[in-house]
């Protein structure tokens, strides 16, 4: 954003005081997440950088707290991650065939009380997630589901179908209906132009739902500190339980990876995104 | 000609008009059978849940049927004299009931919500009445305690006689139904609810206030720059988006503590001493703080695809017309950028209503919000039928704001990354 030189004093030391409130803005945004990484490799136990590491001592960082994540005996952090990928792809599975289906038929012309429908549909993402928690909670009471990893993995499908409805029904907005027509009219059945045609074209927009249901479930902690029991504890509840009770450095090891893995999914998000525009673009 | 040929037929001899119609339909019950198993199982998982709540918030059967025989015998009770002998008569059978199956303890418990004092004279009438001679019941239970000759307990019992209450609710707002059946407001310095309430509005409007003015010159920045840099610049929005809410809410904590990394900056710059840092967590503070971070990328994100669509030369247009930057913007950009602002707001807004875990983990005792009474209820003090009306409260309040939403930019505008 190079100014024009005729530019006068007052508009450019507007200007720059603009660019430097930005500035301050996106140091707010992304600086937090940051501090976590060094401080994941502190050598001692507090939770503030010390003198050692301010100065680049190689003595006062370590990798004691990634080892005591993995092999420390008090932490129950393998048993909550295998707990949160189990749930978090049931979950994800789950979230996608409901919302995918449920998009196609909403994306239909035909369909009935689209508005009313569209709002059941959706009204988990609006609802607070603490109504959510008590609503399912009592739920699964009664279904003899509380404390299973079946009830939680209901549980966040409920939570995770809306994201997928409301992006494969973004993407279906875009999408050229004569394409089908034309696989019906050369004999293909509507199960083989799903599949072929359909399916391949909204692939995108799938995926990127079910991106959203998987990061949904893996750091779903409201609901599941109703439902979970000792057995189905998840990362979220281990770090809520760290939180409250003792904030130790291998919580914030448990974050950094937390933090590596969402990155991985932005960037995947991103491309698939990109991805999307790009074949709706050819398609108009 | 008659009416009957003007008609246009398919090949199969029937009407065109029916033969669409069948079709339609056809469509219709392939399109519903699409959506069906999705919205039955939100139906049976979340709406009816949701509606259970609602039945258990205004559920109050437990003393109404523990005292059949006494109900029955109270329709004819004016309520304002002590009662007739025929009502006490059935108050002891229903109790002799109640203290063969041992279950005269909850009632002593339910009664005591309504009335304090209860606990105590059901202990001796249990105690007393197994001695009790046939016939004249009214004499007997007024010998047993001087309460039970109080037509104000007896009072308080036909007050639990219907089998709803609104009584739940009315807690929820600080008040209550007095012996006379008047809605009043408790004692000044003991209407928690209606601060928790009125709290829970200010932060979520201050933190949705400070979301719009920080994201309103970086969706901005974002939506003018070059690609190549925006794109860059995005990821400072997207990153903290897709990061774990506990994880932002814990690199928060390690901030704001009193050793914390903030402190220690303020500290070595001289801007505090060293013995009077400030307490910036489990305050107000730290949760104004933490949330307004963590919403922050829900309110860039529609306000930048909504500038994304304003043409640069619109505002070249209003500079080239006179106006200096300052109007042009005023006058061009910012009117254009309105149902962005709307759609952010109201987000951040809705959002903030209902946060829990970030105000339980860094809010302390003054920054806490309705959904972690909500939570209390449920975890601590098992009064789930009060959870659940609190619960429908807030979600009133919700869908409130969301229908506004909906009126005002419409639920199909809602965009995700």
């Amino acid at each position: 954003m190079a100014l024009p030189k005729h530019t006068e004093l007052h508009y450019r030391i507007w200007h720059y005081f603009y660019l430097t409130i930005c500035g301050f803005v996106f140091f707010f945004l992304i600086a937090p997440l940051f501090v976590i990484f060094p401080l994941s490799f502190n050598a001692e136990e507090f939770l503030s950088f010390s003198d050692g590491m301010k100065s680049l001592d190689p003595d006062a960082f370590s990798l004691r707290w990634y080892k005591d994540m993995i092999y420390g005996t008090k932490n129950p952090w393998g048993l909550a991650a295998k707990n949160s990928f189990i749930i978090a792809i049931f979950a994800t599975i789950g979230s996608v065939l409901l919302g995918t289906v449920a998009a196609l038929g909403l994306s239909s012309r035909h369909m009935p009380y689209k508005g009313i429908i569209m709002a059941v549909l959706i009204s988990p993402m609006i609802v607070p997630l603490i109504i959510s928690g008590v609503a399912i909670f009592f739920f699964m009471a009664k279904a003899g589901l509380a404390a299973t990893h079946t009830g939680i993995v209901l549980a966040h499908i409920i939570l995770g179908t809306p994201f997928v409805v409301i992006t494969v029904t973004a993407t279906l907005s875009g999408f050229d209906h004569s394409v089908t027509r034309a696989a019906a009219s050369l004999g293909s059945n509507p199960v083989n132009t799903f599949m072929k045609i359909t399916l391949p074209l909204i692939l995108p927009g799938v995926i990127s739902g079910g991106l959203f249901a998987f990061v949904t479930s893996f750091d779903e902690v409201v609901v599941v500190l109703f439902l979970a029991g000792l057995e189905n504890t998840t990362i979220p509840i281990q770090m809520w339980t760290g939180l409250r009770e003792q904030l130790s450095p291998t919580i914030l090891a448990v974050a950094t990876c937390l933090i590596i893995l969402s990155t991985l999914i932005l960037v995947t998000a991103e491309l698939l995104r990109r991805r999307s525009e790009r074949l709706r673009g050819i398609n108009r | 000609m008659s009416s009957e040929t003007q008609k246009i037929l398919t090949t199969d001899g029937i009407p065109l008009e029916v033969s669409l119609k069948k079709a339609e339909r056809r469509n219709k019950i392939k399109a519903f059978l699409l959506v069906a198993p999705l919205l039955f199982f939100l139906i049976i998982t979340y709406v009816f849940p949701i509606g259970d709540m609602l039945m258990r918030s205004v559920d109050d059967k437990m003393v109404t049927e523990m005292l059949p025989k006494t109900y029955k015998a109270m329709e004819k009770w004016d309520g304002k004299e002590l009662p007739e002998e025929e009502v006490f008569k059935a108050f002891y059978l229903d109790f002799r009931q109640l203290v063969d199956e041992k279950r005269e303890g909850k009632l002593s418990t339910q009664l005591n919500y309504t009335k304090n004092g209860f606990k105590s004279i059901i202990k001796k009438l249990r105690r007393k009445s197994k001695n009790f001679e046939e016939g004249n019941y009214k004499e007997q239970i007024m010998a047993v305690h001087k309460r039970w000759a109080d037509v104000e307990y007896w009072k308080a019992i036909k007050r639990r006689a219907p089998a709803y209450t609104g009584q739940k609710y009315l807690k929820g707002m600080d008040m209550f139904k007095n012996e006379n059946g008047e809605i009043v407001s408790v004692e000044e310095d003991r209407r928690i609810h209606r601060i928790l309430w009125l709290r829970t509005l200010e932060i979520a409007f201050f933190v949705t206030l400070f979301c719009f003015l920080m994201a309103y010159p970086i969706a901005h920045l974002l939506a003018t720059l070059p690609m190549k840099y925006s794109n860059l610049l995005m990821i400072c929005v997207l990153l903290p988006f897709w990061t774990s809410l506990l994880v932002r809410t814990a690199s928060w904590m390690i901030l704001l503590q009193q050793q914390g990394v903030v402190n220690d900056f303020f500290v070595g710059i001289g801007l505090v001493a060293d013995d009077a840092r400030p307490e910036m967590m489990y305050n107000k503070t730290g949760t104004y703080v933490a949330m307004t971070q963590i919403l922050l990328p829900f309110m860039v994100l529609p306000l930048y695809s909504v500038m994304k669509t304003i043409s640069p030369s619109l505002m070249r247009a209003g500079k080239s017309l006179g106006g200096t930057p300052i109007v042009a913007f005023w006058k061009v950009y910012f009117p254009l950028t309105i149902p962005g602002i709307g759609a952010g707001c109201l987000l951040c807004f809705i959002l903030a209503i209902g946060y829990y875990i970030t105000p339980a983990l860094v809010g302390g005792a003054s920054g806490t919000l309705i959904s972690n009474q909500i939570a209390f209820h449920m975890k601590s003090t098992l009064d789930w039928s009060f959870a659940s009306a609190m619960g429908l409260m807030l979600l009133a309040g919700v869908l409130a704001i969301y229908w506004v939403y909906n009126k005002l930019v419409g639920i199909d505008n809602i965009k995700l990354g």
